[in-house]
């Protein structure tokens, strides 16, 4: 298979993400925006080490945002239990106080 | 005689025990007992011994004698120094001059000044400024003595401006008293006494200017040795600007010793209490108008000699036809005074033996005339405050001592032969004479129509006054018997200054005949001594030879007793045996008469000339200020104010506007981009990606 197909997947998954993102009403399907997006990225960096690269600096780095991932869904967890303590809700249009 | 230090110490002290005297009494004279008359007494008694002491000193240096204490090192007080050098030129060093003619004047002022003390313990008792009367005559002698022992003009006039501001003061006594009913009388006179001779003052000023100017010194005797210098460099003739500036210093004259038409002040001064008349027009402020002829006599070029004779003249002849239609007793002796006054200045205007003439009139007119005021200040007490002859009559027996001290200065001032008058008179028309037949000049020959038929006419008045107030029978019963003789002080004081009238002029008891070529002043007094070292022949003095010399006496001697004569007949005709009538006389005489009674209507003139165009100017100055000024003040404001309003409009609409607008624009943007800013999250995402999309396809495409 061709690289092109790896970056199709991964810009499909990527798409998925920023979408999941906007336009969830639950914080929750947010954080698996996040996540896919993170994934896309994992794709592009195994395929270009598979094409590209020799060594193992792109397997690393998916390694790498694999363990990122898993801290920053801990994290973020954490916040979204903060944020449903605050505002008695987990859906991102009602949290605003960025505005202020 | 050796003239010491000490001498002049104690002439220094003859004008320091008056001010240190006003001084202790203006502060405390209200607190000491008898309110303090005793010491002001006491302190001229003194100075009139030291006076006297001195004059004996100076009669028996046998003439000759001149002493100015910066060349004898004697005390001066350094003045005004301009520079750090003493001795430069516009530095100012008073000291004293004490030459025969200031030691005369000095015993006279001295002596009239402790009588006249004496005489105000009595007659000033129960006024309610007695204290402050006091303390003013007293400063008002302190002035008269400094000025003269003064060695030099600046001092001169300054003492001659304290004397102006302490006749105001005293010739206003009575203007502090509500209880006189001519309390607006007195108040008008000393400020009209002050005006008048301010008048005379600040051409004085301008001629000491103008010989300032020129010679750089107010010395006296630089003056004089300059005043040579300038004539002999302008060979024998008086340059013109010392005619002007001579004229300037006459003017002072005219204002001090009531010269016409200066005069009007003199008459009014009368509203002063009576023994104030005495000192300021007799003894002091009237001689010191003279005495300042006789200082600056060397300054005066022969033209301004020739007003002087005129004015003088004139004066003298004037208000003695006025004094003959005075019924107020003060009134008569008043423009006596003037009439005298005039002739001291007509006589002293011949020059020569006429200066010397002038200055011996002043002396014993001081004298007589302090007399004849004192009297008639005695009678006015007497008769409780009358002053209208018209109203007294047959006081001979009522009061003595007044009568007789009356009647023989009454003699003198007529010019009776062994009187003091006499001898100055006789010789101020011999003057007269002399200088007439030595050198035809229109104010000589006047002056001996002038001065013979003032003469007369002076005889005439004062004997009209003792005939009206002391002869006949009393015109007003009440008034005569209420009157009584004065007490001690006043009469004591009247006899011992009538001694003084009689004697003053020639104490011919004690030897030397009444011959008047000899009398003690012209003994002690002549140009000689009086100018040493200045020879006035080449200068402004008439050379009189010995015959004309001659005849000047002679026909001067026939004259005064035969004007002396006429007087005193046509006095003695109307006044005391009635043959004459004068009420017809007056009628005859209709328009003439009314004219001098009411004193040829000069007060009038003044009023409608003088008085009117200052009050005029005034007016016309309040309308311009008021109108012009005011108006262009206004305008100017008014200008301002529009000027405001548009700055004010510009300032709120333009500059206000301007920082409005970029305050609404801010705002407006901003709410504007607030609309952006919505704390969503997901929008911000969703910006975030558009904008990393455009970023995008803007570095794919392009």
């Amino acid at each position: 298979m061709p690289l092109e197909a790896y970056l199709a997947v991964s810009a499909a998954l990527f798409t998925l993400g920023i979408v999941c993102i906007v336009s969830r009403r639950n914080i929750l399907y947010v954080l698996m925006g996040i996540e896919m997006i993170l994934n896309a990225s994992s794709i592009n960096f195994a395929a270009f080490n598979r094409f590209n690269g020799d060594g193992l600096a792109g397997r690393m780095f998916v390694v790498f945002v694999i363990i990122l991932a898993a801290a920053e869904a801990a994290v973020a967890l954490a916040i979204v239990l903060n944020v449903f303590h605050l505002f008695k809700s987990i859906k991102p249009s009602e949290v605003d106080l960025l505005r202020e | 005689m050796e003239f010491q230090l000490s001498d002049y110490n104690l002439l220094l002290a003859v004008p320091l025990i008056p001010l240190m005297g006003y001084v202790v009494q203006i502060f405390f004279g209200k607190f000491l007992p008898r309110k303090g008359d005793w010491l002001m007494t006491l302190g001229m008694f003194v100075v009139m011994c030291i006076t006297i002491y001195m004059f004996a000193k100076a009669v028996t240096a046998h003439g000759g004698f001149f002493h100015e204490s910066l060349a004898e090192g004697g005390p001066t007080f350094g003045w005004l120094y301009q520079s750090a050098d003493k001795e430069a030129s516009l530095n100012l060093v008073a000291g004293i001059l004490y030459e025969p003619l200031g030691a005369a004047l000095l015993m006279v002022v001295g002596v009239v000044s402790f009588f006249v003390h004496l005489f105000s313990m009595g007659y000033m008792h129960g006024d309610r400024r007695y204290h402050i009367f006091f303390a003013n005559i007293s400063l008002f002698t302190f002035a008269m003595l400094g000025l003269v022992l003064s060695d030099n003009i600046l001092f001169l006039f300054i003492f001659w401006e304290l004397m102006g501001l302490m006749s105001y003061l005293l010739i206003g006594h009575f203007s502090h008293d509500p209880g006189s009913h001519r309390i607006t009388h007195a108040a008008a006179a000393c400020k009209k006494a002050f005006l008048t001779t301010r008048v005379g003052d600040t051409c004085l000023l301008f001629g000491m200017a103008i010989f300032y100017y020129h010679f750089e010194t107010f010395r006296f005797t630089e003056l004089w040795a300059m005043a040579q210098e300038a004539v002999a460099a302008n060979g024998g003739e008086y340059p013109a600007w010392m005619t002007v500036g001579g004229l300037f210093l006459f003017g002072g004259t005219v204002g001090k010793s009531a010269q016409f038409p200066l005069h009007i002040w003199l008459p009014d001064a009368m509203e002063g209490p009576t023994p104030v008349a005495a000192m300021i027009p007799a003894a002091t402020l009237g001689a010191a108008g003279v005495f300042l002829l006789g200082r600056i006599f060397p300054l005066l070029s022969p033209e301004v000699l020739g007003v002087v004779i005129a004015v003088g003249a004139f004066t003298a002849l004037f208000a003695a036809t006025i004094g003959c239609t005075v019924n107020d007793i003060k009134g008569v002796l008043a423009y006596s005074t003037i009439s005298q006054l005039g002739f001291m200045v007509a006589a002293i205007g011949t020059g020569g033996l006429g200066l010397i003439a002038g200055l011996y009139h002043m002396v014993t007119h001081a004298f007589f005339k302090a007399c004849l005021f004192l009297s008639a200040g005695s009678v006015i007490h007497g008769c409780h405050h009358e002053q209208d002859m018209r109203k007294m009559g047959g006081l001979r027996k009522k009061m003595p001592i007044t009568f007789a001290a009356m009647l023989i200065c009454t003699l003198a001032i007529s010019g009776m032969p062994l009187f003091s008058g006499f001898y100055s008179k006789d010789r101020i028309l011999a003057s007269a004479f002399e200088s007439t037949f030595q050198m035809f000049r229109g104010a000589n020959a006047f002056a001996i129509v002038g001065l013979a038929c003032a003469a007369a006419l002076t005889t005439f008045y004062m004997f009209r006054l003792i005939f009206m107030t002391f002869f006949g029978e009393p015109r007003d019963q009440h008034i005569h018997d209420h009157a009584h003789e004065s007490p001690l002080p006043m009469t004591v004081s009247l006899l011992v200054l009538a001694a003084f009238g009689l004697f003053g002029g020639h104490v011919w008891i004690t030897g030397g005949g009444w011959n008047p070529h000899h009398t003690w002043f012209t003994h002690m007094v002549s140009v000689e001594t009086l100018y040493p070292g200045i020879d006035l022949n080449a200068m402004n003095m008439i050379q009189v030879s010995e015959h004309n010399a001659h005849l000047g006496h002679s026909f001067g001697l026939y004259t005064s007793i035969g004007v002396l004569s006429l007087g005193l007949f046509m006095a003695v005709q109307m006044y005391l045996r009635g043959k004459i009538d004068p009420a017809r006389v007056t009628a005859r005489l209709g328009e003439v008469y009314i004219a001098a009674r009411d004193k040829y209507y000069i007060d009038e003139v003044v009023n409608a000339t003088v008085i009117k165009g200052t009050m005029v100017l005034a007016k016309t100055q309040r309308w311009v200020d008021e109108n012009i000024v005011d108006g262009f003040v206004l305008s100017v404001g008014r200008v301002s104010k529009g000027a405001g309003f548009l700055a004010a409009w510009f300032d709120k609409r333009i500059v206000d506007g301007l920082v409005n607008l970029v305050g609404a624009l801010t705002q407006s943007f901003g709410s504007v981009l607030r609309l952006f800013q919505t704390g969503r999250i997901q929008q911000y995402a969703s910006f975030a990606v558009a904008g990393g999309l455009l970023a995008a396809a803007f570095l794919i495409l392009v």
